[in-house]
């Protein structure tokens, strides 16, 4: 077994028993990013002296592949974008000053789509990722970068940011573990902003231990970021102890089992179902009545907070200006058109309609209504149920460039987005393959489990009882 | 509700950007099905429902107001575009003044 194999927990180990040190971990990870980055395009960049340099002085840091939205000073943080191309992070996030003192080292920047807009990395500016099971296929989005490094062992773990599936559709995609943890739980200083009533920073790992180990590092009160509450962190590893699945309440919303579901997604799920029953899980059929509403609020509330925060990228501070930024309109409006690509701009279009004089009551103000609606669904059943089992996302990967149409790409989020706007914490655990064919390889996908508010530990411990079914 | 109409041109320019014909041409329709898609909460009954502003309750967090270190200026203008000595140099915004 290689180095770069090893999950958190077992380079964590090694470390402690001097099997090997921080530096050979970190070369072993530098190793397989020369052999097999080129071919999977996870990381964008990797400054690899600053890495071993970092690792030389921490003899127990563990390498974390940093999506490239995460400000690390002295590194790149491009968004994906190339409104962002040559910017170097004059400051460290929040989140990157966690995982130091967690025992991390931040490692390697890893691609997304353009601002965290998208659901299959394509809609990156600056490079293309691959799906690690089948190359002709997409990682999933917007955190398809760090998935496919997971996915294909070209990093030890990674953070992932999701705002409405961003960490969970591609941790599906890519046979990983990636947790979303609830609105507040980690901080977003220094995180660049999408839809600020939404976003959180997550892990994405090779085991629901690892995810526990990074989330215990990553989450906690940060008085920059003035949406964390000064709540206690519970201690995450111990919450999992003695996990099981017995006598726990596992609802499946009768809403989230639609026609439109891929036979192999509904064929895992059927499985992932029986094994929870098998268990000693008690199944019982829930009902989230606004879920159908959840995608049209997220398109309304989502474009228009990300239309507030992308105004940031005005070509003044930093950032891409136009060579023709002869009068302050031109400068702002053209550097803007350079910078951002297709779907950002869409975005920003859609949400500076629904933000716009005499639709704002319509859209925005409305959409906010139905939000509560959605958030109560959960309030409810969440009085009965301990956990949600769901799928992750509609299909497994598919292929690069077929879907076209934006709102088709949309709907990739439909499971997701619901739990994103009520706030709670969710979870896409590694659930199996789909039947491989004749042109289709076997493709992984994920199980989703979603908890009430502020319960990653309940959330860790179900995670981790599924998760020892299968091995 | 407003009837689902959106004029792109129109809406690109109050969001500052400057979108080509191409562009418009593309994204027209296409925001055009996203506007008619999310028009289906307007069937939904919320009279009475506050509105959910953000992902959770939090109200006001406040700290001291006390002076603390910020950012070094080094560190503030190193990507900026374009400087001049200690700030950021831009253009003429002020119609008819001096420059």
């Amino acid at each position: 077994m290689e180095l770069y194999q090893l999950g958190i927990k077992a380079a964590r180990e090694g470390l402690a028993k001097g099997d090997f040190s921080s530096v050979e971990l970190m070369q072993s990870v530098i190793d397989r990013y020369h052999a097999e980055n080129p071919r999977i395009g996870a990381y964008l960049t990797f400054d690899e002296e600053g890495a071993l340099a970092e690792a030389k002085a921490n003899p127990r840091g563990v390498p974390l592949a940093i999506k490239d939205l995460i400000n690390v000073r002295g590194q790149p943080c491009t968004c994906g974008s190339k409104i962002l191309q040559g910017y170097v992070s004059p400051y460290d996030a929040t989140v990157i000053t966690n995982i130091r003192k967690g025992g991390f080292i931040p490692a390697g920047r890893v691609n997304m789509d353009e601002f965290a807009m998208g659901s299959s990395t394509e809609t990156s500016a600056l490079g293309r990722t691959v799906n690690p099971y089948d190359v002709t296929r997409v990682p999933g989005g917007s955190s398809g970068g760090s998935a496919a490094a997971v996915g294909s062992d070209l990093c030890i773990a990674a953070l992932g940011t999701d705002t409405g599936g961003s960490i969970r559709q591609p941790a599906s995609f890519c046979n990983c573990v990636g947790l979303k943890p609830s609105y507040g739980r980690v901080s977003r200083f220094g995180v660049t902003a999408f839809a600020s009533s939404l976003d959180q920073v997550g892990p994405m790992t090779k085991s629901v231990d690892d995810a526990a180990l990074l989330l215990q590092a990553l989450a906690g009160h940060d008085e920059m970021d003035g949406t964390t509450p000064n709540e206690p962190v519970p201690d995450y590893v111990r919450a999992m102890e003695g996990a099981s699945l017995k006598g726990v309440k596992l609802g499946l919303p009768k809403e989230y089992f639609i026609d439109g579901l891929d036979p192999e997604v509904k064929r895992l799920t059927d499985e992932a179902i029986k094994r929870c029953a098998d268990a000693g899980a008690e199944i019982v059929e829930v009902s989230l009545p606004h879920t159908d509403y959840a995608m049209a609020v997220y398109y309304i509330v989502a474009p228009a907070e990300a239309s507030a925060n992308l105004a940031r990228f005005d070509g003044v501070r930093y950032g891409h200006r136009s060579a023709q930024s002869d009068t302050v309109f031109n400068l702002y409006a053209r550097s803007r058109a350079e910078g951002f690509g297709p779907e950002v701009k869409r975005r920003i279009i859609m949400g500076t309609y629904v933000l716009s004089s005499g639709y704002y009551d319509a859209y925005y103000g409305r959409a906010s209504k139905v939000r509560t609606l959605i958030r109560r669904d959960f309030e409810q059943v969440f009085r009965h149920v301990d956990a949600l089992l769901t799928p992750v996302a509609p299909t497994p990967a598919f292929k690069i460039g077929a879907v076209q149409d934006p709102l088709t790409m949309y709907l990739n989020d439909l499971f997701t987005i619901p739990g994103s706007l009520a706030g709670n914490c969710s979870i896409s655990v590694p659930s199996g393959f789909t039947q491989p064919t004749a042109d289709v390889p076997a493709l992984p996908v994920g199980v989703q489990f979603v908890c009430d508010a502020y319960r990653e530990d309940k959330l860790l411990r179900v995670a981790k009882a599924y998760e020892a079914l299968r091995t | 509700m407003n009837k689902p109409t959106i004029d792109v041109a129109y809406v690109a320019e109050l969001a500052r950007l400057d979108l080509t014909d191409e562009e418009k041409a593309v994204f027209q329709p296409q925001l055009e099905n996203i506007v008619k898609y999310v028009e289906k909460i307007s069937s939904v009954d919320v009279d009475g429902v506050p509105p959910m502003m953000h992902g959770h309750e939090i109200v006001n967090a406040f700290r001291e107001d006390v002076v603390r270190p910020s950012m070094d200026r080094e560190d503030a203008l190193k990507n900026a575009p374009a400087r001049t000595g200690d700030e950021f140099m831009l253009p003429k915004i002020v119609e008819g003044a001096e420059s």
